[in-house]
């Protein structure tokens, strides 16, 4: 186990010697950091920081399996805030060559981000607010929600403006007959939600599925009537019920109509707030 | 005829009133005041005729050819029906006018015809050639107002054609120094630097070979493929350096093939796809093949990787090889060898993706 002031960090970089660099410029600049783990992927990204807690985390943002940035969401909706053992959210640091994302540009800077190349006065800079942010810990939950606003702006990215709202999905369905195409008015949806290739689109009578990548659907879909409660799911917010929280800090939502129960990520938890 | 139709002849017709007017009424005084004074008579009744005589012989002109000559260039003939026509016409109606204005008894043309011939006749002659005069510097006025419209509209067609070649050279360049692979490469050499300044001297030679080779492509219209595989060579290992073992390669030209000539880039865009959507999202990364080789009279290019495949994540091309990589490779194919080349892309058996080019052979 670490000492307690040993503040610990983790690198997620796929570029190796990018990896080492990092290291070995954060070695000289803040030598009582200790490199907890240095992974090449996202997905090992969330399994290393689950595991490892650290209080930093250098992520890339282009990676392999998941992107610095989906990792990060999927990090904060695992990560443990509440009971015995819970530790403060990371602080998160996104490193990339090209700010196609604009990270800069989001008012709440919660997350700090480096240019790659990284020079040594820039990481400096990042380096002294880190060990300032990890000094005064005082608000970890107010930083922990300004993380996630900032976080589900990135994943939204630039939404395609719709051209005109979806009014009815076309699903097809074969059979040995040959195949149908199901025409779903939109207003009889109650949730997608995105499995494997497909995503499944449920009504009070039944289930199909379309290619129709949940994103691209997201675009299409009045955000009134829609709302987005986990990266793959999206819920008519009429049809939700009830709003339930757990003692592990887990939301989940009931339906009307339908007995299906859904899970609401904590990114989204936000939406769901007593009046 | 239905409303739309009427409202654009009306409009025309007061254009047109509005344009000729001044010289409508210019010549029919001048003619009223040559007649005062050389046929005799009071001049404002010369003034009244004259008038009366000129506007029905220019509305009658213009009534005809608005009806009868549509497509001016090709039809211009029908005015030496219409005008003499016209005047005649309007010549009858004009004096019938004129009359009925100053109260002189209306007799009709034939009885004017009859009791003066010689004047008559000579008045119509005078407003024949009035009329036919003016028709003509109309019409050629017009003229000229439609060779400059279009020769605006063909100076505005050439542009935008010249605009679409310049952005699509851009867009060629800017595909090629993405800012990802350059800001990388030069975050990789900066990391060499310290630890291996033999290999960061590599990789920078071979940066800068890169993007030369990179600039004069994207200004030629042809490429030797010895060139193309000399490039791919260098941006592999910038790639190589980056992606260490996650990326294998191997390139394959036959000597006698070096000299053939392919649009610029064109590989190049099929190697950085391969990398972008078959290398990189995968964990363990991969190898890719580029082969040329010649099959009778065609050339074959081939570039194949054992990546995710076609149907892995959102940003991967589709099967018809409409994504954006492949339909700029296509357009390119297209115009430079029309039907003669085509591009298909496959499932590589063991995964991945194949991408093969059949080009005529240049002998």
């Amino acid at each position: 186990m670490n000492a307690p002031n040993t503040p610990t960090a983790l690198i997620a970089e796929d570029e190796s010697l990018l990896a080492d660099a990092l290291q070995a410029e954060l070695a000289t600049l803040w030598p009582a950091l200790r490199i907890a783990a240095s992974v090449g992927d996202g997905a090992s990204a969330v399994t290393q920081a689950l595991n490892l807690q650290p209080d930093v985390l250098f992520f890339d943002i282009r990676m392999p399996a998941l992107s610095g940035i989906e990792a990060a969401a999927a990090l904060a909706d695992a990560w443990v805030t509440e009971g015995p053992g819970a530790k403060p959210f990371p602080a998160l640091v996104f490193v990339t060559a090209y700010d196609q994302y604009a990270v800069a540009a989001f008012e709440a800077q919660a997350i700090d981000y480096l240019l790659k190349p990284v020079q040594t006065e820039r990481l400096q800079k990042t380096v002294t607010k880190l060990q300032a942010a990890l000094a005064n810990r005082s608000q970890p939950a107010a930083s922990f929600e300004a993380t996630l606003g900032q976080l589900r702006a990135l994943l939204g990215g630039t939404p395609t403006p719709a051209a005109a709202p979806l009014k009815v999905i076309q699903a097809s369905s074969s059979s040995a007959q040959g195949s149908t195409i199901h025409m779903v008015p939109i207003d009889e949806v109650l949730y997608f939600e995105a499995a494997d290739k497909y995503v499944r689109v449920l009504t009070a009578a039944r289930e199909y599925l379309i290619r129709t990548p949940l994103k691209e659907l997201l675009g299409q879909l009045d955000p009134q009537v829609f709302w987005q409660i986990h990266r793959g799911t999206v819920v008519r917010a009429q049809a939700i019920a009830s709003v339930t929280r757990d003692e592990a800090g887990k939301t989940s939502l009931n339906l009307r109509g339908i007995p299906d129960r859904l899970s609401v990520s904590r990114l989204y938890s936000h939406l769901f707030k007593a009046m | 005829m239905n409303a739309a139709t009427i409202d654009a002849a009306r409009h025309k017709l007061l254009v047109r009133i509005q344009r000729d007017l001044l010289p409508v009424l210019v010549i029919n005084t001048v003619i009223a005041l040559g007649l005062t004074a050389f046929a005799g008579g009071a001049f404002d009744q010369q003034m009244v005729y004259s008038h009366s005589i000129g506007a029905s012989i220019w509305l009658a002109i213009q009534l005809a050819s608005s009806w009868w000559i549509k497509d001016h260039s090709r039809q211009w003939r029908r005015l030496f029906v219409i005008v003499p026509l016209g005047v005649t016409v309007g010549y009858a109606t004009g004096i019938t006018i004129g009359s009925w204005l100053l109260n002189h008894p209306t007799a009709g043309v034939a009885a004017v015809l009859a009791a003066h011939p010689r004047q008559t006749l000579g008045m119509l002659l005078l407003s024949l050639s009035a009329g036919g005069a003016l028709t003509y510097y109309f019409m050629s006025r017009e003229q000229l107002a439609r060779a400059r419209e279009e020769m605006a509209v063909s100076a505005a067609q050439t542009e935008a054609a010249q605009r679409h070649a310049t952005e699509a050279q851009l867009k060629l360049l800017e595909t090629q120094l993405e800012p990802h692979m350059l800001f990388n490469t030069l975050a990789n050499l900066r990391a060499l630097i310290g630890v291996d300044a033999r290999r960061a001297q590599d990789m920078l030679d071979r940066l800068v070979a890169y993007l030369r080779a990179t600039l004069a492509a994207s200004r030629a219209s042809t490429y030797s493929l010895g060139a193309e595989f000399e490039r791919l060579n260098d941006y592999l290992e910038l790639m190589r350096v980056r992606m260490g073992a996650r990326l294998q390669f191997a390139l394959d030209l036959p000597p006698e093939l070096a000299g053939q000539q392919i649009p610029p880039l064109l590989l190049q865009a099929l190697v950085e796809n391969s990398i972008k959507h078959g290398l990189e999202p995968s964990v363990q990364g991969g190898r890719i093949n580029i082969r040329a080789a010649r099959a009778g009279s065609q050339l074959v290019l081939q570039v194949q990787d054992s990546g995710v495949g076609l149907h892995a994540g959102d940003s991967a091309p589709s099967p018809t090889g409409s994504g954006f990589g492949l339909s700029q490779v296509r357009e390119r194919l297209q115009a430079s060898h029309g039907a003669q080349a085509a591009l298909t892309v496959a499932e590589a058996t063991g995964g991945g993706t194949i991408v093969t080019i059949t080009l005529p052979i240049n002998p």
